[in-house]
């Protein structure tokens, strides 16, 4: 027979106000088990937990019961006071009488009456509660990063700063990502290149950072601390040891009609190619759809001009195995495609996205950073900027959020357009301005009545081709008026989505997402770098829309959550796990089938009770693995599966005390 | 007008409330003082799956008048599929009640997220007022239980 102590917390008169905390805890004492009971200002106060304490001592207590706040909020602190009296902190179970009771009656009588309702039914509980101690398990000393972007390489740099090993996947053949890929950075007009590709090199270089180009992964299993990750490593065709960068395949290749990818498609590049010249790592790559080669056999050139001899075209993927003790997913974001907005005449090659344009106007680029319009390579007069494309609608092909840096861009497109061709007519339909930033506001008004760029508030319904201009129709708001502008080029600000392989990783890592796609957050204030799965972490635009300040600096926070979990040598697990009976279990191997942990296997072994002594087939939970969701326990057809913490017979107490 | 108050009807409704979006949704409506009826009791557990379906059919048989089952929505399950299986069992379970006689109005599933303070405390009004309306649950009741 347990000895429960029943402590009731007025909460200053958060409870006490609405619930007569006197009668509830002399209520307590009619329940079975329950050898003393009172109440308090704050039970959770330090005076209040020596309170708890000294009682556990004094009448040698066995559990107690704490009515009070959420467990949710204070289970832990209570814990921690019952463990430092000497008990077994999983002898204390919590009426949660503040947020499911105080504060959502006014009548004291009703709420005074359901409080001794839950206060009963968490004392049943308890009478059935046993002490449990939490496995431990060891931290693999080495993270993984899913993504190789300004994010992911934030997050490394900054982890094996720390000196932990970290390793980078990424699934183009170079990392950088889409910063890579960008002119300028806004509002400091830094050149993007200039500030990413030294990170990149420092990640390269760094002793600590192995990375994984031109890979995926491809399965996720274990549990935090200990995750075992395969890698594919994708077939390059080239030998990365070999290879030295040199370019010469490059310029044989006679297959040179592939869609530049790094160039968005505004010019082709050779079948074997390295994406740009500050590739990292700097190595050659065979694309098996426009390669001669690989397609019928027959060219081989490549091979015959490499010095290195580093071409090799039965080269096949590589399957990796690897332990991690945390991963960061950093998969970040693209532009969303505009297939469905054909009014906005993307179908012409005059219109193009932002980050095409973006490409238009960097030195590296298909133009060397002169900006042309991209049909007759001929200088525009004046370009028409248009922005929330795809972003802040309610139909079915716009994503209902802002993409937050399509204002900022759109500023410095038309900034950067001024100062080069200050002659040129730079005009920007707008829903609303949206720069909330350090030194962003005062950016966007430099475009204004520095540079003199024409913000037009309103949307545009139709771009159309009439005598080789491009036609803007759209309105003035402020005018109200309908305007026709004939344009030389257009430049669409298109909303920005998830990657498109976040939805795979994060089922592979069960991390949840929202319904944009994006991760989401083990809470939206509070942890905003971890996800709700123990030892996944969030870093840049896989979680939401971010800027480069913003992604850098949510990559180090996530480094840092990352950090202070490789800090630890062992991990405390949770002790709520599930369990079979070798009594009953008869080895059907129904729990297996419904555990998304791989948590139980079958084990023959020695059964011995009263009256039985045979080998056996039975479930066996790996604690370390389980993390307790109970799933097995309804699927058990014997009842010889329950969990720790939640037994069947301790839930049924509770419906009996609440129904009785 | 004097009303006498032992005649009206209370319910007895239960509450199972999966720990990571169910739960702290209720703590939510809580903390946003949103008012449902005192006659809801709820019981924390891990998650919606490990809800037996002999839990319910013992909460009837003691009593209860209504039994609710609230869970994260399907797709963001804390153990990725548990609410998936919940949901299965629940069909299952609760059409085999109305087979029983148990009308379907005194079972509920419903997916609340941690978020959902609002809903939560709206779900719980809507389902009190319907098992209300039903009046009480006489069909599996143990006759040892008092009411």
């Amino acid at each position: 027979m347990q000895k429960i102590g029943v402590f009731v917390c007025w909460c200053g008169s958060n409870i006490a106000a609405t619930v007569d905390v006197k009668a509830v805890a002399e209520s307590a004492y009619s329940c079975p088990g329950v050898v003393y009971a009172t109440d308090y200002q704050y039970m959770c106060s330090e005076s209040g937990q020596t309170m708890i304490k000294q009682a556990i001592k004094e009448y040698g207590l066995t559990g107690i019961v704490i009515a009070s706040c959420s467990p949710r909020m204070h289970e832990t602190t209570f814990r921690k006071t019952a463990q430092a009296a000497g008990l077994n902190p999983y002898m204390v179970e919590i009426a949660n009488i503040r947020e499911q009771c105080s504060w959502i009656h006014k009548d004291m009588e009703v709420a005074t009456e359901k409080a001794k309702v839950l206060l009963r039914a968490a004392v049943a509980k308890l009478n059935l509660n046993k002490p449990l101690t939490a496995g431990t398990s060891p931290v693999t000393k080495r993270a993984l990063v899913i993504g190789g972007g300004i994010a992911g390489i934030q997050t490394a740099l900054d982890i094996a700063d720390a000196g932990y090993k970290v390793d980078i996947v990424e699934k183009k053949p170079t990392i950088g990502g889409k910063m890579a890929q960008l002119d300028k950075t806004f509002p400091t007009l830094d050149c993007s290149a200039c500030i990413l590709t030294p990170k990149m090199v420092d990640v390269a270089a760094n002793e600590n950072v192995k990375i994984y180009s031109y890979s995926e992964v491809e399965s996720v299993s274990g549990f935090v601390g200990n995750f075992t990750v395969k890698i594919r490593k994708k077939a390059r065709y080239v030998k990365e040891d070999l290879c030295t960068g040199c370019g010469a395949c490059t310029e044989k290749c006679p297959s040179k009609k592939a869609r530049n990818e790094f160039n968005m498609g505004l010019d082709t590049r050779p079948a074997i190619y390295i994406p740009f010249a500050q590739a990292v790592p700097k190595l050659a790559v065979i694309d098996p759809n426009a390669c001669i080669k690989l397609k019928t056999g027959k060219c081989g050139l490549c091979e015959r001009v490499c010095e290195a001899k580093a071409i090799d075209y039965t080269q096949k993927d590589e399957i990796i195995e690897e332990q991690y003790g945390a991963i960061v997913a950093a998969t970040g974001f693209n532009p969303i495609k505009l297939d469905k907005f054909g009014e906005l005449g993307y179908q012409y090659p005059d219109v193009v996205t932002s980050l095409e344009y973006e490409r238009l106007m960097n030195a590296a680029g298909p133009t060397k950073g002169h900006v042309v319009r991209p049909s007759d390579g001929k200088k525009p007069k004046r370009i028409v900027f248009i922005q929330c494309v795809g972003s802040r609608g309610q139909s079915c092909r716009d994503k209902s959020y802002c993409s937050k840096i399509c204002c900022m861009y759109t500023a410095k497109h038309a900034i950067l357009t001024k100062d080069h061709y200050p002659e040129m007519d730079v005009k920007v339909f707008y829903i609303d301005v949206r720069t909330p930033g350090k030194n962003f506001d005062e950016f966007y008004r430099r475009a204004v009545e520095e540079y003199g760029v024409e913000y037009i508030k309103g949307q545009v319904g139709k771009v159309y081709e009439e005598n080789g201009k491009m036609m803007v129709q759209g309105s003035d708001l402020l005018s109200n008026e309908q305007l026709t502008i004939p344009a030389d080029l257009v430049v669409l600000a298109t909303a920005i989505e998830p990657d498109e392989s976040a939805r795979s990783v994060a089922t592979m890592l069960t991390a949840s997402m929202d319904t944009n796609d994006f991760f989401t957050e083990a809470h939206a204030k509070l942890r905003p770098v971890e996800s709700p799965t123990a030892g996944i972490f969030l870093s840049g635009t896989c979680q939401g829309p971010k800027d480069v300040p913003e992604t850098v600096s949510q990559a180090s926070a996530a480094a840092a959550k990352v950090i202070g979990l490789l800090a630890k040598d062992y991990l405390t697990g949770n002790p709520c796990v599930a369990g079979a009976d070798p009594m009953i279990c008869n080895g059907c191997s129904q729990c297996a089938n419904v555990c998304p942990y791989g948590a139980i296997s079958y084990v023959e072994e020695e059964v011995r009770g009263p009256g039985v002594r045979e080998v056996r087939r039975f479930a066996r939970v790996n604690e370390a693995v389980c993390q307790g969701c109970g799933a097995c326990t309804v699927t058990c057809p014997s009842g010889a599966m329950d969990l720790k913490g939640f037994t069947n017979r301790q839930i049924m107490a509770e419906v009996d005390a609440i129904c009785k | 007008m004097q009303v006498n108050e032992s005649k009206e009807f209370k319910p007895t409704i239960v509450a199972f409330c999966c720990n990571w979006c169910s739960y702290a949704g209720a703590d939510l409506a809580g903390s946003g003082r949103l008012s449902y009826p005192a006659d809801v009791k709820i019981i924390r557990v891990p998650c919606s799956c490990r809800v037996n379906p002999l839990f319910i059919l013992r909460a009837f048989e003691k009593g209860a008048d209504g039994v609710i089952m609230c869970g994260c929505h399907p797709g963001d399950c804390h153990y990725s599929t548990g609410n998936y299986y919940a949901r299965r069992r629940m069909t299952m379970l609760f059409s085999m009640l109305d087979y029983m006689g148990i009308e379907r109005e005194r079972t509920r599933v419903e997916w609340v997220s941690a978020a959902e303070g609002a809903k939560f405390a709206a779900t719980m009004n809507d389902f009190i007022e319907t098992v209300t309306k039903l009046g009480e649950n006489r069909k599996l009741r143990d006759l040892r239980c008092k009411k």
